[in-house]
């Protein structure tokens, strides 16, 4: 049951061969047999998502309507706020933090009738490419429990691949769908910027972040991302654009497509295999009818400089909100002030003036010890990189320069649209890494955003799906990148290709 | 130390609280003394994944404001974050305009009908706006009790103009905040009640002191939140003699090495300012453009819907009553000081009368004193523009004196009636012209003494048959027994 596609499943609830309680049942199992090792999931509540699908079956039952996805349950990542459910961002900062509100992306879900059954691991905030920043476990790839499941939404691609869920819908600021979809071989779409609703998103970047579905298929993402997008009076980002019935023309293939690939992603740094097998993809393609030409991409080699200036900036900006105030942990209060007024007595008795009138008011030790408590160091790196981006005196060289090369690398794409229908590579540049291989080198790690940073900088969207593994047998995802808001079509060049392979549908052997 | 004459240099951020119904970025309402922390939701109090979201309205206010500011819209402008930490601020950053504000470059006339300085264009560099932070209110005992935090007032709607250092006196303070608080309420833009901070007045100021070697300016500094315009003038007095006694001690000149703009505050109850802080820089609020929220166009077209939509200012009023009725600016000030309502009183009392200046002095002298003195609003005053007309017709027309007209006035007030009414009540009729001079006649022969002083010149011992006539007939006008009596004294 497990093994079935959501487009299946729901076919399946809609004609009652299952129930939404069975169906829900039957990945509470899967969770309950393997999340021990896999640990994609920060919190599952087995009752109320149990009693969620009896609803829905007793609202079905009762002969009642039923929405678009029928009982199906659904992860989400724990960076997207759900009423009355803790929501931690994997971070000890929102240990304790129950949001009095939905995102929109959750009220659409809920109305769609998704059963939602449990949040998802991440990296702290989103900031990471591995999940190793998560704060309170690490998730593994279930291709190889050493491995990374890749990140930032690391929980939500692996519990995918693990049979944990049917959908799951993550965060994408700088390849955190794509990226971990690729590692883990499944289905993720980053969509454009402002094609679904950022409310309830908790900001990492505001100006790159974009919510999109990840599942076992391109006709799988179709199905979640109809339910996920369109427009949202709360979110003056998102766009008022109507929204594709995606689901019901992803299996309708294109003819004539022309696919671009990027002469500067297959260049050093590379990994061979991945190169072959992304290569392969597009031999497919051509088969199918597509012609393939290459295009250059100039300013794609300042993604990561550009990527590594912006969302920074705007990172250290979006988590000032957490000094210890309003919500969210505090540091121990009787303890810090008594600490405080131990150091002043020291400096009294020294008579050292100058420490003391330097000396923290009450109120700075409780900003600057709740923050060290509270952000663990990948996101303590990214609020310093960002305050010193945003400085007087550094705001022209850095933050400013950065938004102009982030014009350029959309105009590098606006270029490569006018000759091709999508931008083909790979999505990553290696395979999922062992666990702590990276997590002292934090550069190594950023580059793992290489090919997937520019369709955040440029807005457009992009989608990673499996086309091979390597000979250890790690999974390869191949990127495609589509013009803004093309999506349907994107989809339906996703389908297309898995119709013609089979990569998609391999699972790994758990235990 | 020799004392030393110097110029005065002020400029003004004043803060308007917009009257619109909800905030800035949300749906919460703005209503002011509601329990705290009541009025608030996740978009204002900063919940993590909550995103802001423009009020149209609070655009429109602040559109109007700034184009009665004579000041420029630019056809782009945008939002930017200014970032600080403080408790007040749940986002830690307050949604504001940096360099792209929605309107600069404008002025505002000031004027004094005292005639203590010549009418002057105070420039206005800017007007932007942005939300409010909440209020903090502090146990005084640091340390020992934990500081409250009442967040109903976080993204309330300010627009804050900034005016050019062009003010150079008290007076000048004065006139620029009064006429500039007037605008706002002919505008119909904020309520500007400064008890409930909807009018808050940052000031900036320095001297020019005079030297033989020139003019020296003195550091300039910024007295925070003053919300009087008592405070302001007794805070810019006081700032100016402190400042001149510092530069007298030290000779500390503004843009000199180890000196920097000081932020104070004032303390009315011991009529000082006081230090709050000095940074070696100026305070770096990180801004950089909101990417939660779209740039805002306004193109010219709205410029003019909005312009053709905007409300007379009360310097056009003001000189359109001393055109049209012939009344002096210090008349036209008073009533246009007084708010719309009483201007539309004052001209339907003037035209209907058909004596502006008559109609001048009974609106400002004796309804404004009547208003004043039962603390009514012109809504509750009793008298329509055309009864009072009437009165004042009736006045003109020599059928009552002047003094028994205020009688009649104050009868009509109280009890609600019309002149006619009145007139009949308090006995007032006008005296025969025969009847009169029989008393006049009298009066003169049997008081020698007075003619005989009037014949030899002094005139005005004529008052006291003046007098003697009222007391016979209270009706008796005094100009025409003067009169009278003086010709019978001259034909003697």
């Amino acid at each position: 049951m497990t093994a079935r596609s959501a487009a299946e499943l729901i076919a399946d609830l809609n004609a009652r061969k299952v129930s939404s309680a069975e169906l829900t049942k039957g990945y509470l199992d899967q969770i309950a047999k393997h999340d021990g090792r896999v640990k994609a999931f920060l919190l599952v509540d087995p009752a109320a998502a149990l009693a969620r699908a009896k609803e829905i079956d007793d609202r079905r039952a009762a002969g009642k309507p039923v929405g678009k996805l029928g009982g199906l349950p659904v992860a989400i990542k724990d960076v997207i706020c759900t009423q009355g459910v803790r929501t931690t961002c994997a971070s000890r900062m929102l240990e304790n933090f129950v949001p009095p509100y939905d995102a929109t992306v959750v009220t659409k879900l809920k109305s769609a009738d998704a059963v939602l059954i449990g949040k998802t691991n991440m990296d702290e905030f989103a900031m990471g490419g591995s999940t190793e920043n998560s704060a309170y476990f690490k998730t593994t790839n279930p291709w190889d429990t050493s491995r990374v499941p890749g990140g930032s939404s690391g929980g939500a691609a692996a519990c995918l691949a693990a049979g944990m869920a049917p959908l799951s819908i993550g965060t994408d600021t700088g390849g955190s769908i794509r990226q971990p979809a690729a590692l883990c071989s499944v289905t993720g779409l980053k969509p454009t910027y402002g094609r679904v609703s950022r409310y309830g998103l908790v900001a990492f970047a505001s100006s790159l972040d974009q919510i999109g579905p990840l599942g076992r298929s391109a006709e799988d993402c179709a199905v979640l991302l109809e339910v996920l997008a369109g427009h949202d009076p709360r979110d003056s980002t998102s766009a008022n654009l109507p929204v594709p019935e995606y689901s019901k023309t992803v299996n309708q293939p294109l003819a004539g497509l022309k696919l671009g690939l990027v002469r500067e992603y297959f260049g050093a740094g590379l990994d061979a295999e991945i190169e072959a097998a992304v290569r392969e993809a597009v031999k497919v393609y051509q088969s199918l009818g597509a012609t393939v030409k290459e295009v250059s991409m100039p300013h794609s080699k300042y993604g990561i400089a550009t990527y590594y200036i912006i969302a920074p900036s705007e990172a250290s900006s979006n988590l000032a909100r957490y000094d210890g105030v309003h919500y969210g942990y505090r540091t121990e209060e009787k303890a810090m002030l008594a600490e405080l007024a131990a150091e002043q007595q020291k400096l009294e008795a020294a008579k050292d003036q100058k420490k003391l009138a330097d000396l923290d008011t009450p109120l700075v030790r409780l900003y600057r010890q709740t923050r060290a408590e509270g952000f663990g160091p990948e996101v303590k790196r990214r609020i310093m990189l960002g305050t010193y981006t945003l400085s007087a005196g550094y705001y022209d060289a850095y933050y400013l320069k950065a938004l102009k090369v982030r014009r350029l690398i959309r105009g590098d794409y606006d270029q490569a649209f006018e000759q091709v229908d999508f931008v083909v590579g790979p999505t990553t540049p290696s395979p999922a890494f062992k666990i702590g291989e990276k997590s002292s080198d934090p550069l190594a790690m950023y580059l793992e955003d290489l090919y997937t940073v520019t369709a955040n900088l440029a807005g457009i969207g992009g989608i990673s799906i499996p086309c091979g593994f390597t000979k250890s047998g790690l999974p390869i995802g191949l990127q495609m990148q589509c013009r803004p808001f093309d999506e349907e079509r994107l989809l339906r060049a996703a389908a297309m290709y898995q119709r013609a392979t089979d990569w998609h549908t391999k699972r790994p052997k758990l235990g | 130390m020799p004392d030393h004459t110097y110029d005065l240099i002020v400029g003004l951020e004043t803060h308007v609280q917009l009257s619109t119904e909800t905030k800035l970025f949300c749906g919460c309402s703005t209503e002011f003394g509601a329990q705290p922390n009541t009025q608030t939701c996740p978009v204002c109090i900063g919940m993590p994944g909550s995103l802001p979201v423009m009020n149209r309205e609070a655009l429109q206010l602040a559109l109007k404001t700034a184009i009665a500011l004579n000041c420029e819209i630019p056809e782009f402008t945008k939002w930017d974050r200014k970032q600080y930490y403080y408790p007040d601020l749940p986002k830690g950053y307050q949604i504001s305009q940096y360099d792209l504000p929605m309107s600069q470059k404008g002025w505002l006339e000031i004027h004094d009908p005292k005639g203590r300085f010549q009418p002057k264009k105070v420039g206005i560099i800017r007007a932007h706006l942005e939300e409010d932070a909440g209020k903090s209110l502090h146990d005084e005992a640091a340390g020992k009790a934990d500081s409250r935090i009442d967040l109903n007032r976080t993204g309330t709607p300010l627009l804050e103009i900034v005016s050019a250092p062009d003010i150079r006196s008290t007076e000048e303070t004065r006139a620029y905040l009064t006429e500039l608080k007037l605008l706002l309420t002919y505008l119909g833009v904020s309520d500007c009640n400064m008890q409930e901070g909807s009018l808050r007045v940052d000031a900036n100021i320095n001297l020019h002191i005079h030297t033989p070697q020139g003019k020296v300016p003195t550091p300039i500094v910024e007295i925070k939140n003053l919300n009087s315009f008592r405070f302001i003038e007794r805070a810019l007095a006081y700032e100016a003699k402190r400042q001149l006694e510092v530069w007298q001690q030290t000779g500390r000149k503004l843009g000199e090495a180890g000196t920097f703009k000081q932020t104070r505050g004032w303390d009315d109850a011991q009529g000082v300012t006081f230090a709050q802080r000095e940074k070696e820089e100026s305070s770096d609020y990180r801004y950089f453009p909101d990417p939660d929220l779209c740039p805002v166009v306004t193109t010219q077209a709205e410029v003019e819907q909005v312009r053709a939509g905007l409300a007379e200012s009360p310097r056009a009023i003001r000189e359109r009553l001393e055109k049209a009725h012939g009344i002096t600016p210090y008349d036209s000030d008073v009533i246009a000081a007084q708010g719309r309502p009483t201007v539309d009183y004052y001209e339907a009392v003037a035209k209907a009368a058909g004596d502006g200046k008559k109609a001048a002095n009974w609106v400002t002298q004796e309804v404004l004193r009547v208003l004043n003195e039962q603390s009514w609003t012109l809504s509750q005053f009793p008298l329509t523009a055309a009864s009072l007309a009437d009165l004042v017709k009736r006045v003109i027309a020599g059928e009552i004196e002047i003094t028994r007209a205020k009688e009649v006035f104050n009868d009509m007030v109280a009890n609600k009636r019309s002149a006619a009414d009145s007139l009949q009540a308090l006995g007032i009729t006008k005296v025969d012209l025969s009847e009169l001079e029989a008393i006049c006649k009298e009066l003169v022969a049997a008081n020698p003494k007075i003619v005989a002083d009037v014949k030899g010149g002094k005139q005005q011992a004529v008052g006291a048959l003046v007098g003697q006539a009222k007391k016979r007939n209270p009706n008796a006008n005094p100009n025409d027994v003067r009169r009278i009596c003086l010709e019978l004294i001259e034909k003697m």
